[in-house]
């Protein structure tokens, strides 16, 4: 027995002595530096959905580049390193850890939920490494510090959008579910609350997606009546909350966050999907050059599928880390950062972007899509409120 | 003229009614749920009571019953009729899939339980996380089926009845009634039947048993069966009335399911059964007053079994003899 452990504790020591090895500097092609991006998305847990989609607009920017980058007079190459975030906090504070120090990407783009970047976003900004995250529309995110972007809106935006809509249609009361666990929810349902003109009757929450029984809930809501169901909650729980809504009796209208762009929601939800509509970040139908564009090339690669606020904001994303490469002063760090709050006027498929530098936000419009009978989303409006 | 009863009777009269709706819905909620925990901890007192384990990877049968019948659905898809199957293929539908189900079980229970039967219990628990990460994990893996939740296909077409103010659909009826059945069904076979004299020998003193000459390994690996067919027809009803299934579906139903068990008695069907219910009712109702503590009172209740009668509501203080 001692000899077997003996034997096992020497190869273990082995084992780890050549893994060290292995994780030495990367290799230097020449003296031309491999330029690397990190991009951290879930593409696996709960939230994998969204973490393919966004793999798949980046792989739209890969095929756009072709593996090389100029800067000034000089080309470098270029390289996409994906990691997955599990859609879990401590997993994705690991991944821009790993990222940062091994990797030594220049820039991260994700992950796409707003409670992960919360967690992983100090991180970034001690090592002084951007991070833009492509979907986290809390407002707390660009606020951790100076090194922290967004492509997306944010939630007040969102609220504000879903509220401007709400009253447009002539919606005078309207009840609210929320998910109290996720920090999405509740600030989408904070903003929305604080930006409408109607009454709002009743909220109920519920505590997670653990949860799959909203019966409950939606009994008590459907008793009051309303005008519009807010639905501010994440996609793997919006398709059974709009089917079990209806069954309760809600036949009003449905009002969702941009988390409802998902196709696996009308799927779940099936007949019950007609006429539910959400705020987007991105339509597939725009009829705008750049948009046209990014649709085609995604298509090319992906035949299956349309693209998705997930998978276009991710492309933007990357288009952004990309162009401030290509225009910074000088190329490390600090000056993609500086780049990236610069950006005047950026062609984006969903339509001109400029970067607000003291809030590192992104300035654009949201925009309205609604389902139809078959479960296909067609734009509605585009609201600036 | 002075026919009318008083007004204010009838608004009485009125709200006593509504109450008495929305309490009838919430129970009609709560057996639905109820059902589907009862048939699950089913499964994991069977276990407990022949094996001695506790086989934390039962929920993970139910997640590969309900997935199981989601593709399974597919294959008979040409017999759908506007996304309804006619009876006999829903029939034929279930059957597979209970028995794919239970044949999973049984081999689970060969390859990770077997070997280590005679050796400490903490290792059969530990080895049981395992399998239940891997249930869980490796159909993740498998590029068509993935991590992505799934519609369930509409095995039984809803057709909605008004009881007393509260509505309850073909589907939850059947589901509640389906559970009834098969624990009746169940308890007959265990207290009636050889094969279910033997597996209660088995529960008794194994090795006993099997000196009087019953084949322990058979034993077992029906129990298992049993306990896998009944997670699937479990997941069947869960799925049908959410119909949204994915490869983590189980992890939730299994710890809940556990508690069912532990509440009625582990080790005891009926037991199993009540706790269920219980559990489930329990559940809506907790939701009603404060959806944080609905979350909660699962955990609270199996504390509070734990703490004033470990062995459950119907389960019995067995005195160790060393």
């Amino acid at each position: 027995m001692k000899k077997i452990l003996r034997i096992l504790c020497l190869a273990l020591c082995v084992i780890m002595a050549v893994s060290v090895c292995a994780c030495g500097p990367s290799e230097k092609k020449g003296s031309v530096e491999t330029i690397k991006i990190g991009l951290a998305f879930p593409m696996s847990g709960m939230a994998a959905m969204a973490g393919k989609y966004s793999t798949h607009g980046a792989d739209v920017l890969k095929e756009e580049l072709g593996g090389k980058i100029t800067v000034g007079d000089k080309e470098y190459p270029i390289e996409f390193v994906v990691m997955d975030t599990e859609g879990s906090e401590e997993k994705t504070a690991n991944v821009y850890q790993k990222l940062i120090e091994e990797e030594k990407v220049i820039a991260i783009a994700g992950p796409d939920s707003s409670k992960c970047m919360l967690a992983a976003a100090p991180i970034a900004q001690n090592a002084k490494c951007p991070a833009i995250t492509s979907f986290g529309t809390n407002t707390a995110v660009t606020e951790v510090g100076d090194y922290i972007f967004r492509a997306c809106f944010i939630d007040p935006f969102q609220g504000a959008v879903a509220a401007a809509y709400c009253d447009g249609q002539g919606h005078k009361t309207a009840c609210i579910m929320f998910n109290n666990a996720d920090a999405y929810s509740v600030g989408l349902k904070d903003a929305f609350v604080e930006n409408y003109n109607g009454e709002v009757l009743a909220i109920e929450e519920y505590s997670g997606s653990d949860v799959k029984d909203y019966n409950v809930q939606l009994t008590k809501l459907a008793a009051q009546n309303p005008d519009v169901l807010l639905l501010p909650n994440l996609n793997v729980e919006l398709g059974l909350q709009i089917q079990q809504a209806r069954t309760a009796g809600l036949n009003c209208q449905i009002v969702c966050g941009d988390s409802a762009d998902t196709p696996d929601v009308a799927k779940v939800a099936g007949p019950a999907i007609e006429g539910v509509a959400y705020v987007s970040a991105f339509s597939a139908e725009s009829t705008d050059e750049a948009a046209k564009k990014f649709v085609d090339a995604y298509v090319e690669l992906h035949p299956d599928e349309l693209p998705n606020s997930n998978a276009e904001l991710t492309y933007e994303a990357v288009k952004m880390i990309v162009w401030a490469i290509q225009n910074a002063k000088t190329l490390d760090r600090a000056g993609v950062r500086d780049a990236l709050a610069a950006i005047d006027g950026l062609d984006l498929p969903s339509g001109k972007m400029t970067m607000d530098p003291e809030t590192r936000n992104p300035i654009k419009g949201g925009i309205i899509m609604q389902y139809d009978a078959d479960g296909i989303t067609r734009y509605v409006s585009t609201v600036n409120p | 003229m002075s026919f009318c009863p008083p007004a204010h009777l009838f608004i009485f009269t009125g709200m006593e009614a509504i109450a008495l709706a929305t309490i009838l819905q919430y129970l009609v909620y709560g057996l639905q749920l109820g059902s589907v925990y009862a048939l699950l901890a089913l499964g994991y007192t069977m276990v407990y009571g022949i094996v001695g384990m506790i086989n934390t990877a039962h929920g993970d049968f139910l997640m590969i019953g309900a997935l199981g019948t989601y593709f399974i659905a597919k294959l008979f898809d040409s017999m759908s009729i506007d996304g309804t199957y006619p009876m006999l293929a829903v029939g034929c539908i279930i059957l597979i899939a209970t028995v794919m189900t239970g044949g999973i079980a049984v081999g689970v229970e060969a390859i990770a339980y077997r070997p280590l039967r005679n050796k400490p219990r903490m290792i059969a628990l530990i080895t049981a996380v395992g399998v239940s990460m891997f249930l869980t994990n490796f159909p993740r893996a498998l590029p068509f089926i993935g991590p992505n939740p799934r519609p369930f296909p509409t095995l039984f077409t809803p057709k909605t009845f008004n009881v007393l103010g509260a509505s309850i659909t073909s589907t939850q009826i059947i589901m509640i009634v389906l559970a009834a059945v098969t624990m009746l069904a169940l308890d007959r076979l265990v207290a009636k039947t050889k094969i279910g004299a033997q597996m209660r020998a088995v529960s008794m003193d194994k090795d006993a048993a099997s000196l009087m000459g019953i084949n322990i390994d058979k034993v077992i690996s029906i129990t298992f069966f049993i306990g896998g067919a009944l997670a699937a027809v479990s997941g069947i009803c869960y799925a049908s009335v959410y119909p949204q299934v994915e490869v983590y579906m189980g992890s939730w139903l299994g710890n809940m399911s556990f508690v069912s068990a532990v509440l009625g008695g582990i080790g005891d069907i009926r037991g199993a059964m009540l706790g269920g219910f219980i559990l489930g009712i329990a559940q809506i109702f907790a939701t009603a007053i404060n959806s944080t503590f609905g979350y909660a009172v699962g955990f609270i209740i199996l504390i509070v079994i734990l703490l004033v009668k470990p062995a459950g509501i119907m389960g019995k203080v067995t005195i160790e003899k060393v």
